[in-house]
């Protein structure tokens, strides 16, 4: 299967990107690594008529110390963030869950930036970075802004960019002491999770992001709460489908799903507290 | 020191690994230059009327050279392929006035480039009519909506169960009727179907993408209503087929129709969604089970009923319930047996044979029916089974469903199987985790099986060995391989006769001007019959070579021997005279040159057979398996390469777990499939299977000269029930005796709540 | 649009169309039909291929992407005519093949896993190719043949 026609833009820098994209709107799509937008394509799910290539920006792949957090650029693939030697030491827990997307071949060319601003609710990532409080760093073209990960998931594949914009840079906290875990359950190892949870507890706060428990990846805030309340972890991770509002498919009832949501979070609560 | 049994690396090799096959869509013959593509536009519907197809739009999109629907072939309605089936319910090439399954073709698009046909299909607007769908067995026995109003029924097939009253009489304990689901697999070969076709106005070449190059050619010239000797079929090499590709596909043949029609060579190629919907899928029973017995664990009576599911056009699959009514007894003495099936039509692809073939599905139920029984009354499930075996002296054996056993040792098989898995050790492992209540539950299953191979109909296959002027051999084999190694097994069959090295012997298939008799490869009947002539004709040629060597030698032919080490003839006691084959066969050119035939025809199938233990761990909280072990003793006779029976063994316990665990080809009530990708339809992977631990057996069977039996499906047919038997004994402590396959995480959480 | 890309080190230079996935330009422009096309959904690998040195789908990279970089198929991976990349040597040693539709895209995988973890474990090399599915093998045999290989390259 082959994609319907469309003209391929190639940007050589983010402004140019930019205007690009403002130029063409909702016809335009961003193609980073591709392996998010190309496999709609070739079904025909998508059809933009333009597409802006941001591949050979490769100032925006990177990854960096930026005083508490590091910084990741947005065109750094998931194989560069699971190898990253400063995200193993300061943010493990991406690092690992970078090395649990797709497979070997998928992690070659997929980036976090395309990752994140596909906002598929059934990816590892953004469960990750919402667990970990991140934010997101926007440029358009009247200039950049920055979105808390809580506020950047808006709609099942819909994001807070507007048609113009371009996420840049990924912020996520140091974390080098605090437990941590990331669980998820697929038919396949290759598969999307079909519920998945990523754990960040330490300092007295923890935070959980929830794999493909909803239209979008959503953060467990009543477990969260419950925690910070003194909750024990049981209880906590009674309540992780609280926000949560999965949709049936193949493999899971929306039932079945609920049940996974606490299964992992408790597990993942169980293995951040013992790390 | 013969070369058969020895471990021979595969001749085939450093071509795929170096540039890889050559596939049908890999071809750049010069027959095919300046072809068209062939797109197909197909139903999005499962069952509706055609109301109208607009073609305008699409007819005149960029590279366009043809649209046609139904009305523009002149192509009889086939009917089933086999007469047993229901002759009324025949399938259009490109459907009429009814679609009947998701993906059938309803329009066809020729255009200059292969990327334009795809965009031209889009344009093709059909208006449909929804008719009800029938998707559930049971409906379509009901006949409520029926698919082909000419046949008035949904049944294409049945054998009606004799309904004995008193079947069970006698028995202490008695489980059933359990109704237990083989579900619709798809095939999956990594090769999708593709076709290229040339007409040169006196013969149509035809490439194909199938097992079975022959019996295509037969198809094809019957369905064109061409002259015998016009078509000429080419298979070269093939992605893996596993039934499915047998072939004979509406697509198929109309890409050669459309060759001929448009005079202009063309290639199709489908994409893998089509693949999913549109290439016959497998298995597809819903079967009833009631076994009855005594409480020392014999087993008196067991009761098979199947219902089949046809898909929309029945073929291969509506009789292989035949195939599974033979087997129903499998390894056991059971005096009474009672079989009855109905093959049904539903609105989704036909079914077809897929690995294993009607014997999967006999073997999943008996053993299913095993560990009911042990279940119930209190007793390990392994020595259920060693009770009721059929005993090692008991061979010729022919069982109450009929079929009569060659030769076996199913005790001994399980006793390998069974000491190689430390099944002691296992049982201690799983009591302990159940007394701690783990989270990971411990599951082991045990199955054993006899199949069928080279069955009742697998009629004869030929081979043609021949002596060239340089002492080289070609040898021509009606059996054309995609993946088991003919060429490497052939030349260590011809080799071993002709003392002549494999190197010099070429393997010669897949091209029906080449070998025009033929019957294919599937139903594990390959070596057996194909590898067997070629052995024979192998033999004829050296009885005549032996002729011409004495004449050479001017010797009594009866002195005259072959050196098979050098590969020399001359008399007996005098090596230091010697002719070559090259010698010989220059001799013989005149003529006609040095070559024989044979045609080689079994008295009888062969009964294979072997057990299999299946370890997995069961997360009890959230319902997922991980299978940790699969050991394995298969006995298929003599072995010819324990490289290539390893291979066949490896790659059917893999498809057997997969069916066991995760691969089920799914339709929603609508008849919309839901599986119909590979990132839907869940192909196992490397990730979820163990290494296998495979016990060699070797029982040669009387029924051919090689001692051989077929090996292409018994890891199939053992691994389904053991690796499903172990899910369920995992949770046997819960109170549970039966999960349907596959045994996604979801299904075994579900029977774990059921159950609590 | 014009494409200049290295093929098995040789500069190929072609107009293409910006839809042309990389796999369709290996196969049907410059006639390397050593990679497969198994699916339409970057799941089965058969058709993966290195790109700058790592093993990628090329049904899921456009040909466009792939300008100016650097591209190396199961055809060039032989170091010569007659003699096979170890990898291919290991495939052929432990019956790694059968069908031979997924090997390209497996080998070259198996190639790009070693690179990055040179002596793996069996859990590793099994989810190593868990993108690159084979019907025919059960991939016991490809799992040996990689693992041997690793150990091989280790001694």
């Amino acid at each position: 299967m082959i994609p319907a026609a469309f003209d391929y833009q190639r940007a050589a820098s983010v402004e140019e990107a930019l205007a690009l994209l403002t130029e063409h709107g909702d016809d335009a799509k961003v193609l980073a690594g591709g392996h998010s937008l190309l496999p709609l394509m070739k079904l025909r799910f998508a059809t933009p008529s333009v597409l802006v290539d941001i591949g050979r920006l490769t100032d925006l792949s990177y990854v960096r110390d930026a005083g508490d957090e590091v910084a990741i650029g947005a065109l750094t693939r998931h194989h560069d963030v699971q190898h990253s030697d400063l995200l193993q030491a300061q943010v493990p827990i991406l690092a690992h869950a970078a090395g649990q997307v797709g497979d070997q071949q998928v992690r070659h060319r997929g980036t976090i930036g395309g990752s994140l601003s596909h906002c598929d609710p059934a990816s590892d990532l953004p469960a990750v970075v919402l667990a970990l409080g991140g934010t997101l760093v926007v440029r358009g073209t009247s200039g950049e802004r920055e979105v808390p990960a809580s506020a950047f998931f808006t709609g099942f594949l819909e994001s807070a960019l507007h048609p113009d914009e371009l996420l840049t840079e990924v912020r996520v906290p140091k974390v080098p002491d605090v437990g941590w875990s990331f669980q998820k359950l697929t038919k396949r190892a290759q598969d999307w999770a079909i519920v998945g949870c990523a754990v960040v507890r330490g300092n007295g706060t923890t935070g959980i992001g929830l794999v493909n428990m909803g239209s979008t990846p959503i953060r467990a805030t009543a477990a969260e709460e419950a925690l910070a309340g003194g909750a024990s972890i049981a209880d906590a991770a009674a309540l992780a489908d609280r926000e949560a509002s999965p949709s049936a498919d193949i493999n899971a009832t929306e039932e079945y799903r609920r049940h996974l949501a606490k299964v992992l979070v408790r597990r993942g609560l169980e293995e951040a507290s013992s790390r | 020191m013969s070369i058969l049994g020895n471990r021979v690396l595969r001749k085939e090799d450093p071509k795929f690994l170096t540039a890889g096959g050559t596939y049908v869509d890999d071809l750049r013959d010069p027959r095919l230059d300046g072809a068209a593509y062939v797109t197909f536009v197909r139903s999005t519907m499962a069952h509706a009327r055609i109301l109208s197809i607009d073609i305008s739009e699409a007819a005149a999109a960029p590279g366009v050279v043809a649209v046609l629907t139904a009305a523009d072939l002149d192509l009889a309605d086939a009917p089933p392929p086999i007469p047993l089936l229901n002759q009324a319910m025949t399938r259009p090439y490109l459907a009429r006035d009814t679609v009947r399954f998701v993906g059938e073709p309803v329009a066809v698009l020729v255009t200059e480039e292969r990327y334009q046909g795809e965009d031209a299909a889009e344009l093709v607007m059909v208006d449909y009519e929804p008719l009800p769908a029938v998707i559930d067995l049971d409906d379509a026995a009901a006949d409520g909506t029926v698919l082909h109003e000419a046949a008035g029924t949904n049944t294409a097939f049945m054998l009606p169960s004799p309904g004995a009253a008193d079947l069970f009489e006698g028995c202490d304990v008695v489980v059933g009727p359990v109704e237990i689901k083989n579900q619709k697999v798809a095939g999956c070969p990594l090769e999708v179907r593709s076709a290229a076709a040339a007409w040169d106005g006196r013969r149509l070449t035809y490439w194909l993408a199938s097992q079975a190059p022959q019996q295509n050619r037969d198809t094809l010239t019957a369905a064109l209503g061409l002259e015998p000797g016009v078509v000429h079929v080419i298979t070269p090499d093939v992605g893996g087929g596993f039934g499915p590709k047998i072939g004979g596909y509406p697509e198929e043949v109309l890409t050669a129709w459309l060759a001929k029609h448009l005079d202009r060579p063309v290639r199709w190629c489908e994409t893998r969604s089509e693949n999913m919907l549109a290439m016959g899928h497998g298995r597809g029973q819903d079967q009833t089970i009631t076994i009855g017995g005594t409480r020392d664990g014999t087993v008196l009576a067991y009761k098979l009923d199947v219902l089949a599911d046809c898909g929309a056009y029945p073929n291969m699959g509506g009789i292989l319930p035949w195939l599974t009514s033979m087997m129903a007894s499998g390894v056991y003495a059971i005096p009474k047996i009672e079989f009855g099936c109905k093959s049904l039509t539903t609105n989704t692809m036909s079914t077809v044979a897929y690995r294993g073939a009607g014997r999967p599905e006999a073997t999943a139920a008996v053993e299913r029916a095993m560990d009911l029984f042990a279940a119930e009354i209190g007793m390990d499930p392994a020595e259920v089974r060693r009770r009721n075996l059929i005993p090692a002296d008991a061979f010729p054996y022919t069982t109450a469903s009929g079929s009569t056993y060659d030769i076996g040792d199913y005790e001994r098989c399980l006793d390998l199987a069974l000491d190689a898995a430390g099944y002691a050790e296992l049982r201690g492992e799983q009591q302990a985790r159940r007394a701690r209540g783990d989270v990971n539950q411990l599951g082991i299953g045990v199955s054993v099986y006899v199949e069928v191979t080279a069955g009742p109909t697998a009629g004869g296959e030929d081979a043609k060995v021949e002596i060239l002027p340089d002492g080289s051999a070609k040898v021509y084999t009606g059996t054309s391989p995609h993946g088991q190694g003919h060429v490497t097994a052939w030349s260590m069959i011809a080799s071993e006769q002709l003392g002549i090295p494999m190197d010099k012997i070429d393997v010669i298939h897949g091209d029906t001007d080449l070998v025009p008799v033929g019957v294919g490869t599937f139903g594990s009947r390959s070596l057996q019959l194909g590898g067997t002539a070629v052995h024979e004709a192998a033999g004829e040629v050296v009885d005549r070579a032996r002729k011409l060597a004495a004449d050479l030698l001017e010797a009594n032919v009866d002195d005259v021997v072959l050196d098979k080490v050098d590969g020399r003839f001359h008399v007996a006691g005098t090596p230091a005279v010697a002719k070559t084959w090259g010698d010989v066969a220059t001799a013989a050119g005149a003529d006609g040159g040095l070559q024989a035939s044979n045609t080689f025809t079994a008295p009888s199938p062969t009964y294979p057979f072997g057990a299999h233990v299946a370890v997995v761990e069961v997360d009890t909280e959230t319902g997922k398996v991980e299978l940790t072990r699969v050991v394995t003793c298969d006995d298929a006779g003599r072995i010819l390469n324990p490289l290539l029976v390893e291979g066949q063994r490896h790659g059917g316990i893999a498809q057997g777990a997969a069916q066991a665990l995760c691969e089920e080809m799914l339709y929603d009530a609508d008849g919309n499939p839901t599986t119909s990708t590979f990132a839907d339809y869940t192909f196992i992977s490397a990730a979820e299977l163990p290494s296998f631990e495979l016990v060699a057996m070797e029982t040669p069977t009387p029924v051919n000269p090689l001692g051989a039996k077929g090996i292409g499906e018994s890891g199939t047919i053992g691994a389904t029930p053991a690796v499903q038997s172990a899910v369920v004994d995992a949770l046997a402590h819960l109170g549970i005796r039966h999960v349907d396959m596959p045994a996604t995480p979801q299904r075994v959480w579900a029977a774990i709540q059921s159950a609590s | 649009m014009q494409v200049t890309i290295t093929v098995n080190g040789e500069q190929r230079s072609n107009e293409v169309e910006p839809r042309v996935l990389l796999v369709h330009y290996l196969r049907d422009v410059l006639g390397l039909t050593g990679t497969n096309v198994g699916c339409d959904t970057s799941s089965c690998g058969a058709c993966t291929v290195h790109l700058n040195g790592e093993a990628v789908k090329s049904c899921t990279v456009l040909a466009v992407q792939a300008d100016g970089q650097d591209v190396l198929t199961i055809e060039g991976l032989a170091p010569s005519a007659d003699q096979m990349h170890p990898m291919q040597e290991a495939f052929r040693e432990h019956h790694g093949l059968q069908c031979g539709f997924c090997t390209p895209g497996m080998v070259m995988a198996a190639v790009s896993l070693l690179k990055e973890i040179p002596d793996p474990t069996e859990r590793e090399v099994r989810e190593g190719i868990e993108g690159n599915l084979c019907r025919c093998t059960g991939y016991h045999n490809i799992v040996q043949a990689i693992l041997s290989q690793a150990k091989a390259s280790a001694r």
